[in-house]
């Protein structure tokens, strides 16, 4: 019983120590003062101006934008990779998956200096598509790293069989392969589009003028002060995504599917 | 066959693309000077004084914060792993969560939090207990690493003690070991990989961080990450920042090859 | 988890769908691309220009000259319109960035202040490539229920009484320029030894100081997190609004007078938008629009006597008279070699 206590006690305490921020960040929204510093009655006009700020919706604009064509991309690029690196030597295949961890073991910062180098030389401007570029670049790795073991455990011979059998190469991965990667798809689509949304790093070396996304933007307004409409717009995203958690949770037959995929 | 090798080739032409070749720019520069003439200048102005202080106290900072991860997180990849299946995905979700909260705002999110009119203190002055000031400190961007990175160190932990066989750890009970023995002989093992991907996942951008100590440490503590983004986008000096980049990487090639060598088969991943 | 992500997806598409009416798309007459200092415009009188001109403004912003400059040196975004400061303005034209702006579609220029026009001449002494935008000085704001003593010297930042509780710029030549004047040099210098001291003195400071900050300033003077801050006079009309203990003085040993003016770089690919734009500016209801939200002083003449505020238009921190101070200096541009100088001093007293 005691050992429970301390269990749930723990859990507790680092759930504190998680929520914490955010729990401020959602009373702030709700702050009647402009500035951070003080408190001026409960209000929910930020909610009212966040709808007609213009600056803000665009960037969340290109936020989603950004993140959604990256990780699609990404998830394409790199379920195909996957598969023939699967059919390349030993070797070869350490040296292609070392190259690809890169982007995900290098330091931000040296990923975001590298890529702004490359794209000055390239006579590139910044903009909308080299945050693309970049974006897509550094999630690769994520799809080819959760897609990768379930390719592992897949019997190549279901495949085999499938060709004897009459179907194309196309069709036959369609409906043998395909669903039994598709939670590693899944999930690496996920993580992408997690990743995406939440860096700044890289997009604060490589965007151009204009352009901004969330995070930059945050990064510009934390000089001056956050405008309060920002923290009203992370509340709406957040009570959403935990919304949507709490619905997917509820449905238990996707459980069992779910739960090694993170 | 071949015409499935052939499928990755658009991503291997990428990869050298967006991957390779940025590399080799970066080295470019930090091998050259502003003419374009080969110097080893800009490497070695790291052992000037005021970027070995960034260097030592960013790597003492992301040392310290790695470790309270490691000590904080295995218990809790623990306790997570030992409860109601039912309730695994949700658990660690609520992990992945926070990061749909920008991380930008969760860090400032401490500011407020910490400042000396901030929540914490307003509340302990309220208690009549003696106020912290932390903002502004070592200990205030040491915080927000480990609020950063935590989900980094808990989530490869909690993966690689659930591959742990079950069977595995009771054959060890029947064969007479106690708790401690289990521990130390079958799961601290077993959950290395994971532990070393843990660490790498948390050092990296520990240590190379510019945000974390510009918001929590009102620019007072100037880290190596803080050294190379000026040199970008202040002081115009790229040849000088790759340098110290070339520095920062060599760590990271440590880094590297230490996990390599305890995790040969990549399965300590986060994912 | 297949539930989550569609979900997930649902939510994206239903939001980008609400979203694509503020896609972004060119107005009718081509686009104009600003670069200003962040929240250094009224967000309204861009919406007017836009309305007016049927020119699309593209508005990006930066925290400080110096981060300002790469990004335009690099060329890889290309700029139309940058409102920098005086010793930067004087960089940009001497590593010949700027292109000549043609007056003849500039014909609001009549209601910038003569003063001003002379004053610039300092950083663009013809005249040709810049039109001022704002003025002020550099000074201490205090807040008077945490401060005793009247303050009048830059001195007090070095006051042991007030350690944690002092805000300094996180910018070089604004640091230096404080540790300078307290020492009696020019702001300008790039004597070695005076340099040295006022390195040595900012290394004393800094046990002293709270944060290195730059616009942050204003929120944390308003909350009460701090005693003293360095601060652009901009700010004090707008701080003392929200917070009546505050108090602005230009401290004796003198400071930085300083004018942002708009330029137009030399690859800016919409001149003539850009000089539309500036002219707009320029406009009396403008400059006043743009006064009143960021209450930083206007050098246009015709908006300061449009103030309906009596005590503002008085104001002796919006509009002081500067006869009365001496050892006011202007920013020069000290040549690459001094920059570094410079910036490698302030990299010792940060890592320190």
């Amino acid at each position: 019983m005691i050992r429970n206590a301390v269990k749930k006690i723990y859990i507790i305490l680092i759930f504190i120590f998680l929520y914490s921020p955010i729990v401020t960040l959602i009373v702030l929204s709700f702050n009647a003062s402009r500035t951070r510093a003080k408190w001026g009655g409960f209000t929910l006009k930020w909610y009212g101006e966040l709808f007609k700020n213009k600056e803000i919706l665009q960037a969340l604009f290109n936020t989603l934008f950004i993140a959604f064509t990256a990780s699609i991309i990404a998830t394409i690029i790199g379920t195909i990779t996957c598969i023939s690196i699967m059919n390349l030597k030993k070797n070869t295949r350490a040296i292609v998956i070392g190259i690809t961890n890169i982007p995900m073991l290098n330091a931000d910062i040296v990923t975001g200096i590298s890529f702004m180098l490359l794209f000055i030389s390239m006579g590139l401007r910044f903009g909308m598509e080299t945050i693309l570029l970049s974006h897509i670049t550094f999630c690769i790795p994520y799809v080819i790293l959760s897609v990768m073991p379930r390719m592992k455990q897949l019997n190549p011979h279901t495949y085999e069989a499938a060709l004897d059998l009459g179907a194309g190469p196309v069709y036959g991965f369609f409906k043998v392969v395909f669903p039994e990667i598709l939670p590693g798809v899944l999930s690496g689509f996920l993580m992408a589009f997690t990743m995406s949304l939440d860096d700044f790093i890289i997009t604060h070396f490589t965007k151009g003028a204009g352009v901004d996304t969330l995070s930059t933007k945050i990064y510009t307004e934390v000089k001056k002060g956050i405008k309060p409409e920002m923290y009203a717009l992370s509340t709406i995203i957040f009570v959403t995504v935990l919304v949507l958690l709490l619905l997917v949770n509820k449905a238990p037959s996707e459980n069992k599917k779910v739960k090694r995929n993170f | 066959m071949n015409k499935k090798k052939l499928l990755g080739t658009p991503y291997f032409i990428w990869s050298i693309l967006f991957i390779i070749i940025p590399l080799c720019m970066v080295f470019y520069y930090g091998l050259t000077d502003k003419s374009g003439a080969f110097t080893l200048e800009n490497i070695i102005a790291i052992s000037k004084p005021e970027h070995a202080k960034a260097l030592y106290l960013a790597l003492g900072l992301s040392l310290i914060s790695t470790l309270i991860c490691l000590i904080l997180a295995y218990p809790l990849a623990m306790i997570l792993s030992s409860m109601n299946v039912n309730q695994h995905s949700f658990i660690v979700l609520i992990f992945i969560l926070p990061m749909w909260m920008n991380f930008l705002l969760r860090t400032l999110a401490w500011q407020t939090l910490l400042e000396k009119t901030g929540v914490i203190n307003n509340i302990l002055s309220f208690l009549h207990l003696p106020t912290l000031n932390v903002i502004n400190t070592p200990y205030a961007i040491v915080l927000g690493m480990v609020y950063n990175f935590l989900p980094f160190m808990v989530l490869p932990i909690y993966n690689s003690l659930a591959k742990i066989d079950r069977n595995v750890i009771h054959a060890a009970r029947d064969l007479g070991a106690n708790g401690l023995q289990v521990f130390a002989k079958i799961t601290l093992p077993l959950t290395l990989p994971g532990i070393i991907s843990g660490i790498t996942m948390v050092f990296i951008p520990a240590l190379t961080t510019f945000v974390i100590s510009k918001l929590l440490g009102g620019s007072k503590i100037l880290l190596i990450g803080n050294v190379v983004e000026e040199e970008f986008t202040q002081a115009g000096n790229w040849n000088l920042g790759s340098g110290l980049s070339i520095v920062l990487m060599l760590f990271i090639i440590i880094n590297m090859i230490i996990s390599s060598i305890f995790d040969k088969d990549g399965e300590g991943s986060v994912l | 988890m297949k539930k989550i992500i569609c979900s997930v997806l649902m939510f994206c598409v239903i939001l980008s769908a609400l979203l694509t009416g503020c896609g972004s798309s060119g107005g009718e007459n081509g686009e104009v691309i600003v670069y200003n200092w962040g929240e250094y415009i009224d967000p309204e009188t861009i919406d007017m220009f836009e309305e007016e001109t049927g020119i699309k403004v593209v508005y990006d912003e930066f925290e400080t000259n110096e981060i300002m400059y790469p990004k335009v040196e690099a060329g890889a975004t290309a700029y139309d319109v940058l409102c920098p400061s005086d010793y930067m303005i004087q960089k940009l034209i001497d590593n010949d960035l700027l292109s000549e702006i043609n007056f003849d579609n500039i014909p609001n220029i009549k209601n910038i202040g003569q003063q001003y026009l002379e004053q610039s001449r300092e950083f663009d002494p013809e005249n040709k490539y810049s039109v001022p935008y704002c003025f002020g000085t550099v000074g201490i704001l205090y807040n008077k229920t945490m401060v005793e003593e009247p303050i009048e010297s830059w001195s007090v930042l070095w006051d042991e009484k007030y350690a944690d509780n002092i805000l300094m710029q996180d910018s070089v030549r604004d640091a230096f320029m404080v540790s300078l004047k307290l020492n009696g040099y020019s702001m300008n210098t790039l004597d070695e030894t005076e340099l040295k001291t006022a390195k040595d003195t900012l290394i004393e400071q800094k046990p002293l100081v709270q944060a290195y900050v730059i616009d942050q300033v204003r929120d944390k003077m308003i909350g009460g997190e701090a005693a003293l801050g360095v601060i652009y006079s901009g700010e004090a009309i707008y701080t003392q609004r929200e917070n009546a203990d505050l108090a602005y003085v230009i401290p004796k040993e003198g400071t930085n007078v300083w004018i942002d003016s708009w330029v137009i770089p030399k690859n800016a690919p919409n001149k003539e938008n850009a000089e539309a734009f500036i002219n707009f500016m320029c406009r009396e209801d403008i400059a006043l629009m743009n006064f009143e939200y960021i209450t930083y002083s206007t050098p246009n003449t015709a908006a300061q006597a449009l103030i309906e505020d009596e005590d503002i238009r008085n104001s002796e921190i919006a509009f002081p008279d500067l006869s009365q101070y001496e050892n006011l200096e202007t920013f020069q541009y000290l040549g690459s070699e001094g920059e570094e100088l410079y910036n490698n001093l302030w990299k010792e007293v940060k890592s320190d």
